[in-house]
């Protein structure tokens, strides 16, 4: 698919890299999108095998993440691009390791369904699912919006990590409760909690992304600013 | 709370950066106003705006044709030498019309010096090259010649290359040592503005690295204008650019914004090498 703001450079080649790049990167977002899915998958209904899948996928993304990082240095070194193209590249160096990490949260919490596997102690599915099916949308919207290279949809994006971070909370106080309650239950409840922050955690990557595809955009810098201030600028203009 | 103080901190520091730069930095040196250039019929510069900063690089950039080297050579001039070139609007040096009728072009020339694509010495030693525009003002004391090339030579960072071989012939130099030879006859008579038109674009890239040194010391005493089709070279020496397109100034601002996050979006094709 070729996207409008990567092409019409009058070298040919440099379009197809940069549309080469995008694509890889959209690949690569795939590839952890599907890892979170597995990943919970695995965590709720205890299939191991599953788990496994989600262990070894994480060398793909890793690999994905090298080869971009190898191509954007080319480009960088060869190309010396400006403006968009300059944001572009920068942008994607620092999507790729927001998704990276993104992966190993996945690997995280495929590593905890392992250890949890034939165990009583798990949260009801309900809640864990609520949140993996939230932090997975804002993931994949992000990506989305990097795709379409267009930030009508990031505020709402990065608003919806309150919830996540409210529902965080709330899970938080009922396993304290649960460790308090029987002080046997501790370690594997820590396990569960990791579970639960590599989600929280997998929300804060999807919201940096936006951050990354605004500086893309716009050329401004909007990270470590409050939500109402990051929408304002984004709307600016 | 604290996300508020570091907003805040962030505005603080903004304001604080503008201000010093307003203060310290920003005199303008060259104002140009609404001018106009026919070659005969032909309009070559479409009511161009712009102010250069005292003691600032600024670059001229845009294709083959939009006017950059014409503009340029009407900062001291040098259009006047062109039969069919008329010019409507004014360029004001420190505030005064170069194009009135009292200005005395000679007087404008050695205030605004002048170096050119391809260097262009005199057939004559490195130290009369240097000593020329000192002589011609009917300056012959030794001391005062000698002086002044040394000055000038290390001002243009040859001296130590040249010091032994001052009565060599200047033919026998390297590309890049003519080029910088040729500055340092610019910058002999202490003008207060030094013109480039695409100084480097005849030099191998290591002579290219070394001119553009030079640009970024001479920078501390002269208002530097530079007309260059390396758009590398204009992010790498200038403190600010200009863009121009079928003699238009297109866009114009600090070299950083104009490079990484362009308002308009022919500068954007343009610097990116895409067609419009």
């Amino acid at each position: 698919m070729e996207n409008t703001k990567i092409g019409h450079h009058i070298s040919e080649r440099f379009n197809v890299e940069l549309e080469d790049i995008r694509n890889k990167v959209l690949m690569m977002g795939g590839l952890v999108e599907r890892q979170i899915e597995l990943a919970i998958e695995a965590y709720t209904t205890g299939n191991m095998e599953l788990a496994e899948q989600v262990i070894k996928q994480d060398n793909e993304v890793d690999e994905l993440e090298i080869q971009i990082d190898h191509e954007c240095t080319q480009i960088l070194a060869l190309r010396q691009p400006t403006a968009f193209d300059l944001r572009l590249l920068i942008t994607v160096i620092k999507i790729i390791h927001e998704i990276e990490r993104v992966g190993d949260k996945a690997e995280r919490i495929a590593e905890m369904a392992i250890k949890l596997a034939g165990t009583e102690n798990k949260l009801s599915h309900y809640e864990l699912d609520h949140m993996a099916v939230l932090v997975k949308g804002m993931l994949h919207d992000a990506l989305d919006a990097f795709a379409r290279m267009t930030l009508d949809d990031v505020p709402a994006i990065t608003a919806l990590d309150i919830n996540v971070d409210r529902e965080y909370d709330s899970i938080l106080r009922q396993l304290i409760t649960r460790m308090m309650e029987d002080p046997r239950n501790i370690t594997r409840t820590l396990d569960v909690l990791w579970t639960v922050r590599a989600l929280e955690r997998i929300g804060d990557h999807a919201c940096y992304i936006c951050e990354h595809i605004v500086y893309m955009i716009k050329g401004e810098d909007v990270r470590h600013l409050s939500q109402e201030e990051l929408e304002k600028r984004v709307k600016f203009k | 709370m604290s996300e508020q103080l570091r907003t805040h901190a962030i505005d603080m520091s903004s304001v604080l950066r503008d201000k010093g730069n307003q203060n310290q930095y920003n005199e303008t040196c060259i104002t140009v106003k609404d001018l106009n250039l026919f070659y005969g019929g032909k309009q070559a510069l479409h009511g161009i705006n712009m102010e250069m900063s005292k003691k600032k690089v600024t670059a001229f950039i845009g294709p083959s044709g939009c006017g950059k080297s014409t503009l340029l050579r009407c900062i001291n001039r040098m259009n006047d030498l062109v039969d069919s070139a008329r010019i409507e609007g004014q360029i004001l040096l420190d505030n005064e019309n170069i194009y009135d009728k009292s200005v005395n072009v000679a007087a404008l020339r050695r205030r605004v010096g002048m170096v050119f694509q391809k260097p262009n010495p005199f057939p004559k030693s490195i130290f009369e090259n240097v000593a020329y525009g000192l002589r011609i003002q009917g300056i012959n004391d030794k001391r005062i010649l000698e002086e002044t090339v040394e000055k000038s030579l290390r001002g243009a960072a040859l001296w130590d290359e040249m010091k032994d071989r001052l009565n060599d012939n200047a033919l026998g130099m390297s590309g890049g040592q003519q080029q910088r030879l040729v500055i340092a006859r610019a910058i002999a008579i202490e003008p207060e503005v030094l013109l480039l038109d695409e100084p480097a674009s005849a030099l191998d890239p290591i002579s290219t690295l070394k001119v553009e040194e030079l640009i970024n010391e001479l920078k501390e005493k002269y208002t530097i204008v530079i007309v260059t089709h390396n758009m590398q070279q204009a992010a790498r020496v200038s403190d600010y650019t200009a863009f121009m397109y079928m003699g238009e100034l297109i866009e114009m601002s600090t070299t950083s914004e104009l490079f990484t996050n362009p308002v308009k979006k022919q500068t954007e094709d343009y610097i990116t090498g895409r067609y419009g």
